[in-house]
């Protein structure tokens, strides 16, 4: 037998769920899952990795769409198989009856319960919705597809 | 025959003409359908199925 380094699995999974806290805050008083919402944005907009929180600026406006997006749908729990850890929304992101005219490419999903902290940050092909429904599904859950992934 | 919603309210679809398209590469693959009356686009619906990930790999390295 030898020992191997490695970062545990279980840490990475218990990472998603702030079971482990290095620093001295937040201060967690409930066992319940945080709300997470997506937010829609502009294609002009200049989110990325150096987002750290939600912002109404360069987000989309227009008929039918409220400021800050939608709630994410967090039925399924974070989890991992092989060595890394993974969560993915359990439902699709679906904005129903909007209006957005100028091009969007990107959502934003962060965390409503802990100030809004950004989470990740996704684009895809410039759209625009008429009188529509845009819906935004999720890649499989799984170790090598899912849309958070620590490995 | 269908209602479909449309800048000027709910719309028989049989007035209206449809155009419906797609993209499918790496990162997405994306269905958008459209409906327009009279050279006027009065409705634009898009379904987009996210392919790719956000993965933090090496998380030791940014943690130790």
């Amino acid at each position: 037998m030898a020992n191997t380094q490695a970062m545990c699995t279980s840490f990475k999974t218990e990472l998603l769920t702030a079971t482990h806290n290095f620093g001295t805050a937040p201060t967690r008083g409930t066992g319940t899952a945080d709300t997470f919402y997506g937010a829609l944005y502009l294609a002009s907009a200049t989110l990325n990795a150096s987002t750290t929180a939600y912002t109404a600026t360069g987000e989309v406006s227009g008929p039918g769409y409220s400021a800050g997006g939608i709630a994410v749908t967090n039925a399924t729990p974070p989890t991992s198989s092989g060595t890394t850890a993974y969560w993915t929304p359990s439902a699709s992101l679906v904005y129903t009856g909007v209006t957005l005219t100028t091009a969007f490419d990107t959502v934003l999903i962060y965390n409503q319960t802990q100030s809004n902290k950004a989470v990740s940050v996704h684009t895809f092909g410039s759209q625009t919705i008429t009188a529509g429904t845009f819906i935004l599904t999720m890649p499989a859950n799984t170790n090598t597809t899912a849309l958070l992934r620590l490995a | 025959m269908a209602l479909i919603t449309t800048t000027k309210g709910e719309m028989d679809d049989s007035l209206l003409e449809k155009r419906e398209g797609s993209v499918d590469n790496d990162n997405e693959l994306t269905r958008w359908v459209e409906y327009w009356l009279d050279g006027e686009l009065v409705h634009r619906s898009v379904h987009v199925h996210l392919k790719k990930n956000v993965l933090a790999d090496g998380v030791a390295a940014m943690i130790g």
